[in-house]
């Protein structure tokens, strides 16, 4: 049996070798070169993180990144739960139907998705050829490269990852509890508040965890959608580190989206623990 | 009191619900619709049907064509890696609740959050202290932090709902470890690997911020060459080349969901 147990650790041993060296190691990386005062690697400060910090066009940039995460994640949440509530009590094919319905987005290429935005936001697009046609414009609106536009492109592009682990919790949570505040008058938004949604928690802190980390390194959507006048911290790392050739300040760059994404992730769990400790006490 | 309180509840799920189904939906129908325009450009509605820009697609985009098998080759060597270690790595952490057990869980999951751009940079970073070029191994390995996770997320669930009287009664009955997980444990998981491998092989298909710092100028990439046509040309032939991925993944989608119910693997 001891044998069997230590052959078994043996098992994760591969990948664990694999992340050290190309996961790990790399980050490691990542901040040891951020340190550099120059790209030579002559001398060690804080100084490229002083070249973020202490401009406000870069402390902008950044802002604007984390602003645009945030604003995805409350979107995808005010779309996705009403969805997992209905996937709950549909029947099999409705169920089904739904599933295929965030499934399908979410296997297709995000350039195709974002693309389609593209089409459907554009100056020759549905919505300008639709606001022209009932004579609602005189010309068309500019709707690409808004910002508005850019965080509904994003939720959509996200959704999926946000349904996903709500229906999960949704189907997890005994249905008689919900029963038993119907019978003892609860109304159906006091229900909702009081016991559907603290039992989902788990569910709703990892879909926001996923779509915030993944909308703000979101480059392709970000970068078609957004445009060129609006800059956001993903392709700023990608120029300074390939155009500019500046490896310490893009790794400086890189450090700092990666800290933040920690943060809030981290931030978000613990939320989520100290939830669910207040619930057993209580 | 009690109607207005059930109707606004209605309204709200249906009515957010509904629109939350148009939006998921929109930008794959309204790409595929706009592929088979007649025109020269990119309007919606198109005008006139055709498909000259899937003839255009398949005779005259030799550089989409090369993108398309890089894209193609890279994430069937990362899924079959990937899912070698991954599913290696669920077998050694099923059943297993220690502190230890539960924090490498958590490192495994951890390219799902980590932005990977930041990883594809310090990767390129590696590369370079160690004196090597970007090339198709180097995307290889990138892309195999892509599909690991997915295949141990739910190679692990498949594990949990395993029964482990199963492998006992195997173990008891005189089978050696390998051949009771070859005949007991491995036809009960296959779904579970198989659905991770499919997800995971479609996000290193469909991943740019590695392959962004890792591919050179001889192995361009299916996604940054379509970014490239869509962001500097706006060609219709993006929209073709999206109709058939569009097609493409709806068909493996329903043969997945055949061979392994994938829709339910998704949920859990």
């Amino acid at each position: 049996m001891r044998t069997a147990r230590s052959l078994d650790w043996q098992l994760a041993a591969p990948l664990a070798l694999f992340y050290v060296a190309f996961v790990f190691a790399p980050i490691g990386l990542l901040v040891a070169v951020s340190f550099a005062e120059s790209p030579e690697f002559d001398t060690f400060s804080l100084h490229q993180y002083a070249r973020v910090f202490g401009d406000a066009y870069q402390r902008g940039i950044l802002a604007d990144t984390l602003q645009i995460g945030a604003q995805t994640t409350a979107v995808t949440v005010l779309l996705a739960y009403p969805l997992a509530l209905l996937h709950l009590r549909s029947g099999p094919t409705v169920r089904r139907l739904i599933l295929l319905a965030i499934l399908l987005p979410l296997l297709t290429s995000t350039v195709v998705r974002t693309f389609g935005w593209v089409v459907i936001l554009g100056r020759q697009g549905l919505i300008n050829t639709a606001l022209l046609g009932a004579g609602l414009v005189e010309k068309p609106v500019q709707l690409l490269y808004t910002h508005n536009a850019l965080v509904v492109a994003l939720a959509q592009i996200e959704l999926p990852l946000m349904a996903l682990p709500i229906i999960n919790a949704l189907a997890r949570i005994d249905p008689t509890l919900i029963d038993a505040s119907a019978t003892l008058g609860a109304r159906r938004w006091r229900t909702f508040f009081k016991v559907v949604l603290p039992l989902s928690l788990p569910g709703l802190i990892a879909g926001m965890a996923l779509v915030f980390a993944g909308s703000i390194s979101a480059i392709i959507t970000q970068t078609l959608v957004g445009g060129g006048r609006m800059l956001f911290m993903p392709y700023h790392l990608y120029q300074q580190a390939i155009l500019a050739n500046d490896w310490p300040f893009a790794a400086a760059l890189a450090v700092i989206l990666l800290a933040f994404v920690l943060m809030v992730v981290g931030s978000l769990l613990a939320f989520e623990r100290s939830m669910a400790r207040w619930r057993h006490a209580g | 009191m009690t109607a207005v309180d059930r109707w606004s509840f209605e309204l709200v799920v249906v009515g957010v619900s509904a629109l939350a189904l148009v939006i998921l939906t929109a930008p794959t129908v309204v790409v595929l619709i706009a592929s088979f325009t007649g025109g020269q450009s990119l309007r919606f509605p198109p005008q006139g049907f055709s498909l000259q820009w899937y003839d255009a697609l398949l005779t005259r985009s030799q550089e989409i064509g090369v993108a398309f098998r890089n894209s193609i080759a890279v994430a069937a060597m990362a899924a079959a890696a990937g899912t070698m270690m991954a599913v290696a790595a669920a077998m050694a952490l099923s059943r297993r609740t220690t502190r230890a057990s539960r924090a490498l869980d958590a490192a495994f999951m951890a390219p799902l959050t980590l932005p990977t751009l930041a990883l594809g940079l310090g990767l390129l970073m590696l590369i370079s202290i160690a004196g090597a070029e970007p090339s198709l191994v180097t995307l290889v390995v990138g892309h195999t932090i892509i599909v690991a996770p997915y295949v141990l997320r739910t190679t692990s669930a498949s594990l949990s709902q395993l029964d482990p009287a199963l492998v006992d009664s195997a173990r008891t009955l005189g089978a050696g470890p390998a051949y009771a997980f070859r005949t007991v444990v491995l036809p009960l998981i296959a779904a579970g690997i198989a659905a991770g491998m499919f997800i995971g092989f479609m996000a290193s298909f469909d991943n740019v911020s590695i392959s962004l710092f890792l591919a050179d100028a001889g192995t361009d990439m299916l996604p940054l060459r379509l970014w490239n046509i869509i962001e500097n040309l706006l060609d219709v032939r993006a929209a073709a080349a999206s109709g058939l991925l569009i097609a493409v993944t709806g068909v493996l989608l329903m043969v997945m969901e055949r061979l392994t119910r994938f829709s339910r693997q998704m949920r859990n």
